[in-house]
């Protein structure tokens, strides 16, 4: 099980700056989250569906597929990113 | 039953028979050797071959038949299964999936009792995974029974019995990793039977062969959008208008909420993402679940659309046909008169039970109706919503190999959810209540040999569930318990395990006690006792109150653990760990308490 681990472990200030930008992160796409799925899908549906997406009104296209394709791209965007942030604090991810 | 190569039956018995043995053969090939390989395929599956068998452990009987023929019947309501069923996955991806495979143990009760430091609190976790996970094997194990017996003409309980032995055949040899690969294959035969008669469809309806696309274009040959046609066609009719609810927002916005953070605590999935390699893997892991599943579930809307037009097109005022026996002649002798006999397959289907035809106006035609007909007539037909996915490739007109490829369909999708559920089942206890609480002396070998027995007892009980439960009415509404449960009693505990690292032994037992009684009580009552919406709590139905309640375990959590003491160093040390990827699986050894 027990790997050797060549690198030298992140220092503490590396782990505290990278646990503060994941939390930043994690907000700011759970804000995208719930804006596309109870926002457009449901709290603002009614006035989304003066609008429309090809032949279907726009709320009720966020309630029924819309806010899926978000979701998806919600989670490529914090894959990416989180590689990203732990390259930059040296954590091995 | 005589079997002519090419018809129906033929290819259904041909696609059960052969999925059927791939499935097997996957599970003898991949035997589980060890308790690491049993319980998580030895923490190295890839991310995206997790991810596909993520998708057919999550995507069960329900999501396969029936939900798009309630959206059919739901309309814009149907949006909360749509988004509900979705949505939990990035809360899976963000707040808990990564943080758990650090982590690095075997099962949900597993983290709640270390992070907890308490055997009360894993029995507790115990408890909840059990329960949520025995309400949802029920209905695997129906739907296998009903897929069973409406086509391959086996009795509904010897189609359970097959599908038993089934999984039981490759959850207890391979574990984890049997069924992990043996999802791998469901997921691919239960995509291409739901893709397949879907694109048909939306061909014949709206001209074009994407599903997602033809749900936004034009019906064929007009210029109308095809949701403002059936607009038209169902309030004409009587009927709401299709993108309508009945429902009041705030039970729309907790329906959908308990349902993703029901999806997000569910035993089952979160244990998905202990068999991959870290966690950063468990992140991409969760990303190609959700590309998996959104391949179905971005196609349910348009197909339950597509259901609701071509079943008002082929039945609504057709001319029934009484005599059985002479189907053929009759609707031969209708058309000749320039009449719309019954479909074909309405009749195939009518045995079933499924499909219900009264002539109350005695003229022999059959009206569909909704509660405000222009006309004032009454309606006459009552379909079941599982009827759509099943008959849709009959009622499009679709060849006979279709048909057997989606029943093959519907039986990966039953049996792939019904074995990722008793891995939790049996892991549960071989682990949790055997190993780590109650016998701990256990070996490695005696622990393995618990677990299979486990397994074996859970797939009888499952089966028997599956069989006696059929004569109790309320299979369907059970559902509600398993979402509602997650949501609020395992939920809270994970979350703030891993954000608050002040939670502490106290809190946990207390929100976990809470979720689950509050919960169990008002669904209990408001499906049981007294079903009068009047007396909801806010307006929000059992469906919906696990959010609610989600958010009262929380604060009792939160209040508890502030007022005892802190927990001890060792436990802060290690939620500091989990959260930094790489620091556990340096350290395996952590801390065991």
């Amino acid at each position: 099980m027990a790997k050797i681990e060549t690198k030298t472990p992140p220092s503490e200030a590396a782990k505290r700056a990278y646990w503060t930008s994941t939390k930043r992160l994690t907000i700011g796409l759970l804000i995208v989250w719930f804006a596309v799925s109870y926002g457009a899908g449901i709290l603002f549906r009614d006035a989304l569906d003066a609008f429309s997406i090809g032949g279907a009104p726009l709320g009720f296209w966020f309630a029924q597929n819309g806010s899926i394709y978000v979701f998806l791209i919600l989670i490529v965007i914090y894959c990416v990113r989180m590689t990203q942030l732990e390259t930059k604090h040296g954590i091995r991810g | 039953m005589d079997i002519v190569f090419g018809d129906q039956t033929f290819w259904t018995y041909f696609f059960v028979i052969l999925t059927f043995s791939v499935y097997i053969g996957i599970a003898i090939w991949s035997r589980a050797g060890s308790t690491e390989e049993f319980y998580v395929a030895g923490h190295d599956v890839p991310p995206a071959i997790n991810g596909m068998a993520t998708a057919a452990d999550w995507m069960s009987a329900a999501s396969f038949l029936s939900m798009a023929g309630l959206i059919a019947f739901m309309g814009y309501g149907g949006s909360v299964y749509l988004m509900g069923w979705t949505g939990g996955y990035v809360l899976l991806a963000l707040l808990l999936a990564p943080f758990l495979r650090e982590f690095g143990k075997f099962t949900v009760p597993d983290f709640v009792g270390d992070r907890y430091y308490s055997k009360v609190a894993r029995v507790i976790a115990v408890i909840c995974a059990l329960f949520v996970s025995f309400t949802y094997i029920a209905g695997q194990m129906k739907g296998v029974g009903v897929a069973f017996s409406g086509f391959l003409g086996v009795p509904f309980n010897v189609g359970i019995l097959i599908g038993m032995g089934i999984v039981f055949v490759y959850a207890v040899l391979g574990g984890m990793k049997g069924i992990t690969y043996t999802q791998v294959a469901q997921y691919v035969v239960l995509i291409f039977a739901y893709t397949v008669p879907a694109i048909f469809m939306s061909l014949a309806i709206t001209g074009n062969m994407v599903p997602q696309l033809g749900f936004i274009g034009n019906a064929v040959g007009t210029d109308v959008s095809m949701l403002e046609k059936l607009n038209t066609v169902v309030t004409d009719l009587g009927f709401r208008e299709y993108t309508s609810t009945d429902k009041s927002t705030i039970d729309v916005f907790c329906i959908t909420a308990a349902l993703m953070f029901g999806t997000a605590g569910l035993p089952h999935v979160i244990i998905r993402f202990f068999t991959v390699k870290s966690a950063r893997a468990a992140r991409k892991s969760a990303g190609w679940a959700l590309l998996f599943i959104a391949a179905l579930y971005t196609v349910a809307p348009a197909v339950g659309a597509f259901a609701r037009f071509n079943f008002i097109d082929t039945v609504n005022e057709a001319i029934y046909i009484t005599d059985a026996e002479n189907y053929d002649v009759r609707s031969a002798e209708i058309l000749a008169d320039g009449g719309k006999p019954v479909p074909v397959w309405y009749k195939d289907w009518e045995a079933t039970g499924l499909l219900k035809y009264e002539d109350k106006n005695g003229d022999g035609v059959m009206q569909y109706r909704g509660p405000d007909a222009p006309d004032g007539l009454a309606n006459e037909v009552e379909p079941n919503q599982d009827i759509f996915v099943l008959a849709n490739p009959q009622i499009a007109q679709l060849p006979n190999w279709v048909i057997g490829l989606v029943v093959a369909g519907g039986l990966a999708a039953a049996l792939s959810t019904a074995a990722g559920l008793l891995m939790v089942i049996s892991s549960a206890v071989s682990h949790d209540l055997l190993k780590r609480t109650f016998t701990p002396d256990m070996t490695e070998k005696q622990e393995m040999r618990a677990a299979r027995w486990a397994a074996a007892a859970a797939v009888v009980l499952a089966g028997l569930l599956g069989i006696f439960a059929t004569s109790l009415p309320f299979v369907a509404q059970v559902v509600a318990f398993a979402f509602g449960l997650a949501a609020a009693s395992l939920f809270p505990v994970i979350f703030l395990g891993i954000f608050w690292k002040r939670m502490n032994k106290e809190g946990a037992i207390s929100a976990m006690l809470t979720g689950l009684v509050t919960t169990f009580a008002y669904i209990y009552y408001f499906k049981f006792v007294n079903t009068n919406p009047d007396l909801w709590l806010f307006g929000v139905s059992p469906e919906g109150i696990g959010f609610v309640f989600m958010w009262v375990a929380t604060v009792a959590g939160v209040v508890v653990s502030l007022l005892t003491p802190e927990p001890p160093q060792a436990v802060q040390d290690l939620v500091e760990d989990i959260r930094i990827p790489g620091t556990r699986s340096a350290s395996p050894a952590a801390i065991d308490l």
